[in-house]
């Protein structure tokens, strides 16, 4: 039990209050490598967890029309080193609705993989809102690949928010494929920091296969010093009144790289997606305004990217 | 005093001289392309901003030295045309830059209800109307010495129009000295005094009336219509 505490100082850090984990009206589950430190199930919400050799394996079902008045809150971590590997496989029934909220803690990363699939189905008409939220500290020495396979039905709704500003990046790899049904909507939003030699690389697909479904990837990056970072933000429209839009924005400074590969594909006459990216440093406009201000021209940066991150 | 600016092989402003003193508004109306919003950008110092000749003086001192920032802490702010858009900043953090007039009160004063405003982003959802009356409701929260207000009136609707003269009629009791740049005459008869720029030069300054008078009756006593087209 001893990681539970550097754990829950982590939580803290990313704006989390730990007690929620003292509420029984709020259901959770934390697990340090594979051992699984504290959880709780509440009405409506069937969790089923399996222990790997190097990870867990979490069952997550949400029964027809159960519309989760709380956030679910699931706390991945490990404090120094190892391997850590989550299993996750989520199913809202028709109707049901829930806000997860996966915090992923890293504190002093010396030598880190974690590696996470996903498998979502969301039924017609449930809706899921999941956020991710990664706080590293401040070594870099984490490996950080997480994978999701997500169907949404009919008029269904799957919100996903990545957010790692905190701490080193070290390497990511995020790969998320989500088809999309008549009338689903889906909005994919990426936020990222990269320092040092941090390596990023986003992969995001939204099919957008069942009439008037509509889909939104939005990506934010910024990099500072040797750090870089590939964006892939693919969206189909193959159905009637499909929509879909990919917006990518990096900032970089120093010597950092930034990539931004939108792709569109749109195979029915009906359907239409667009897309825009933009790289480059801080505008300047923006930074004279802040500056007129009063700011340092530090501060404006920092106001403009952590505005961009936010 | 006497500023000369010259970019790209063209003469922009040649040997302009204005004083505005404090609690005075100073109308500066000119055709576009006359070198007014460049005026505006030496005297806050933005970035390509240098005179080539001549001095700007805030309360005596030369400032040419000066970066933006310091120019700001000594009190000279500036509104600009076509304000930019902040993704992820809230109205109320924006406000908050300044350390004078509390973010909920200078909104009031630009008549935005801050119930309604000040959680919103400083983002492209806002319409131009609303940014600019935004950018106002900050230059109230930093309490300036020198306000520079490029074309305040610029994509705001009829109604609202009052309110911003009510916006500048604040800066004017406060002491501020406001250079007020404007195609509008309504606007720039609540200034003090005006000059009309036309080729890069000051060709006129005195009542805004009279001045207004001038440049609507199409002389232009530099070029002769030759630069600014005007006649």
């Amino acid at each position: 039990m001893s990681e539970l505490g550097p754990l829950l100082d982590a939580l803290e850090k990313t704006g989390e209050d730990r007690a929620i984990l003292a509420d029984p009206a709020i259901a959770h589950l934390v697990v340090a490598g594979n051992r699984i430190l504290s959880s709780r199930d509440v009405p409506g919400l069937d969790t089923a967890i399996e222990t790997l050799p190097d990870g867990v394996g979490v069952q997550v079902t949400i029964a027809e029309g159960t519309i989760l008045e709380h956030p679910i809150h699931l706390c991945f971590g490990l404090v120094h080193r190892g391997r850590q590997r989550i299993r996750m496989d989520v199913r809202l029934k028709r109707n049901a609705s829930a806000h997860i909220i996966a915090h992923c803690l890293f504190p002093e990363p010396v030598a880190i993989q974690h590696l996470m699939s996903a498998e979502v189905a969301i039924e017609d008409g449930a809706s899921l809102h999941y956020s991710e939220t990664h706080f590293h500290g401040s070594h870099g020495e984490i490996e950080v690949v997480p994978k999701a396979r997500v169907r949404v039905g009919r008029g269904g709704l799957y919100q996903a928010d990545f957010t790692l500003t905190t701490g080193r990046v070290g390497r990511l790899d995020i790969d998320t494929g989500v088809q999309a049904q008549e009338n689903a909507v889906v909005e994919l939003t990426a936020r990222v920091f990269g320092h040092q030699t941090d390596d990023i690389k986003i992969r995001e697909q939204v099919d957008l296969i069942g009439a008037n479904a509509r889909g939104l990837i939005k990506t934010r990056i910024a990099l500072e010093d040797d750090a870089k970072a590939e964006v892939i933000g693919i969206t189909e429209g193959r159905a009637a009144g499909a929509r879909g839009h990919v917006d990518c924005l990096e900032l970089i400074k120093d010597r950092a790289v930034a990539r931004a590969v939108p792709i569109v594909n749109v195979s029915h006459p009906l359907a239409k997606v667009t897309h825009e990216a933009a790289i480059g440093s801080v505008d300047q406009r923006q930074m004279e305004t802040l500056m007129a201000h009063g700011l340092t021209p530090e501060e404006a940066v920092d106001v403009i990217v952590m505005g961009v991150l936010k | 005093m006497d500023v000369s600016f010259r970019t790209k092989g063209r003469d922009i402003l040649r040997g302009v001289s204005l004083e505005i003193n404090a609690g005075e508004v100073h109308a500066l109306i000119g055709t576009n392309g006359t070198g007014k919003s460049t005026l505006a950008c030496l005297i806050m110092g933005c970035q390509g901003f240098r005179p080539d000749t001549g001095e700007i003086l805030l309360a005596g001192e030369p400032i040419a030295a000066l970066t933006i920032s310091e120019r700001a802490r000594r009190g000279i702010a500036m509104a600009w045309q076509e304000p930019v858009r902040f993704e992820g900043v809230s109205v109320r953090q924006y406000l908050a830059l300044g350390k004078g007039t509390p973010p909920q009160r200078a909104l009031e004063m630009v008549g935005l209800p801050p119930s309604l405003y000040l959680e919103r982003m400083v983002d492209k959802a806002l319409s131009g109307g609303e940014r600019k009356r935004i950018e106002l409701a900050s230059l109230l929260t930093l309490q300036p010495k020198l306000v520079i207000l490029d074309e305040p009136d610029s994509g705001i609707d009829m109604l609202s129009t009052q309110g911003i003269i009510d916006v500048i009629g604040v800066f004017r009791n406060h002491g501020a000295a406001v250079l007020l740049i404007t195609h509008r005459e309504e606007i720039a008869r609540i200034a003090d005094r005006a000059s009309q720029v036309c080729g890069g030069r000051i060709v006129c300054t005195g009542d805004p009336r009279n001045v207004a008078t001038h440049y609507k009756q199409r002389v232009c006593t530099v070029c002769n219509g030759q630069e600014c087209r005007h006649v």
